[in-house]
């Protein structure tokens, strides 16, 4: 026996773990991985929430995060690919212009 | 205090030092291998909530697919040690204390609002079978659109990822 807030409360300190990285990071690849954090910690209170109202379709939506999380992942990694083809760096700092 | 409550605080323990793990590394690589220890610690957690098979897609797909296609990248574009400036700085002194301020907040209204409802553990049965009844007949049209989503996304991926011809081009000069 959990309370549901437990479970609430973990998956917002992991959501905010998330935001934080997003926020301090200067790695591209580093701020993606936050963004997946993030998503795990709203996963989490989806699967909670499914659990507390006996409603199955809280893991299907779960279940179509990961499905966009994972073209997401695949999309964004083709996009640093080709920005780091071309200026050499994953520091965000320094990909602050449109043109090359 | 029961097993379910052992077992909740163990994986969130793993789960929050994880995350605590990915901000603190300053190597990509070191993020990435925290981000799977998080990753299995949540499947743990899908787990104790009776979501079987959120649980197994969480291991298969996030911790394998996701996070390996993650690592390949990393190990391809051969980063390394991310270097500190002046704005992650200003970055590193406004983002903690606003995180510490967002999760108490959050979970100040979160314990107010609910109290002491509790979940059971397996008390709603997330097997395949159910899970699939559900995703072919109520989120049918959803379930189609997402295929040709990751279709797209194939697509884009590989059209992004192949060598452009202007980028070759000035290399060669």
């Amino acid at each position: 026996m959990v309370p549901l807030s437990y479970y609430l409360v973990l998956s917002a300190i992991l959501f905010a773990c998330g935001v934080t990285g997003f926020l301090i990071k200067r790695n591209v690849i580093t701020i993606f991985m936050s963004i997946e954090l993030m998503l795990n910690g709203v996963n989490l209170s989806f699967v909670a929430f499914a659990a507390k109202w006996h409603a199955l379709s809280g893991q299907v939506f779960v279940f179509f995060v990961m499905v966009v999380a994972a073209a997401e992942a695949a999309v964004g990694l083709a996009i640093i690919i080709a920005i780091y083809r071309a200026r050499e760096t994953l520091n965000v700092d320094q990909m602050n212009l449109l043109k090359l | 205090m029961s097993i379910h409550l052992v077992l909740f605080l163990f994986f969130g323990a793993v789960a929050v030092a994880g995350a605590i793990n990915l901000l603190a590394q300053s190597h990509p690589i070191n993020s990435a291998l925290s981000l799977i220890a998080v990753m299995a610690a949540l499947a743990g957690e899908f787990l104790l909530l009776g979501a079987e098979f959120v649980a197994a897609i969480q291991v298969i797909v996030y911790a394998g697919a996701i996070m390996v296609l993650f690592v390949f990248v990393i190990m391809l574009l051969n980063a390394g040690v991310e270097e500190r400036t002046k704005g992650s700085r200003v970055a590193i002194m406004f983002g903690i204390p606003g995180m510490l301020m967002g999760s108490v907040l959050v979970a100040w209204a979160v314990l107010h609002s609910y109290g002491q409802d509790e979940v059971v553990a397996g008390a709603l049965e997330g097997a395949p079978r159910d899970i699939a009844t559900l995703l072919f007949r109520e989120f049918l049209l959803p379930f189609e659109v997402t295929s040709i989503l990751i279709l797209i996304a194939i697509m884009g991926a590989v059209v992004l990822a192949s060598k452009p011809q202007a980028v070759q081009k000035r290399k060669e000069h």
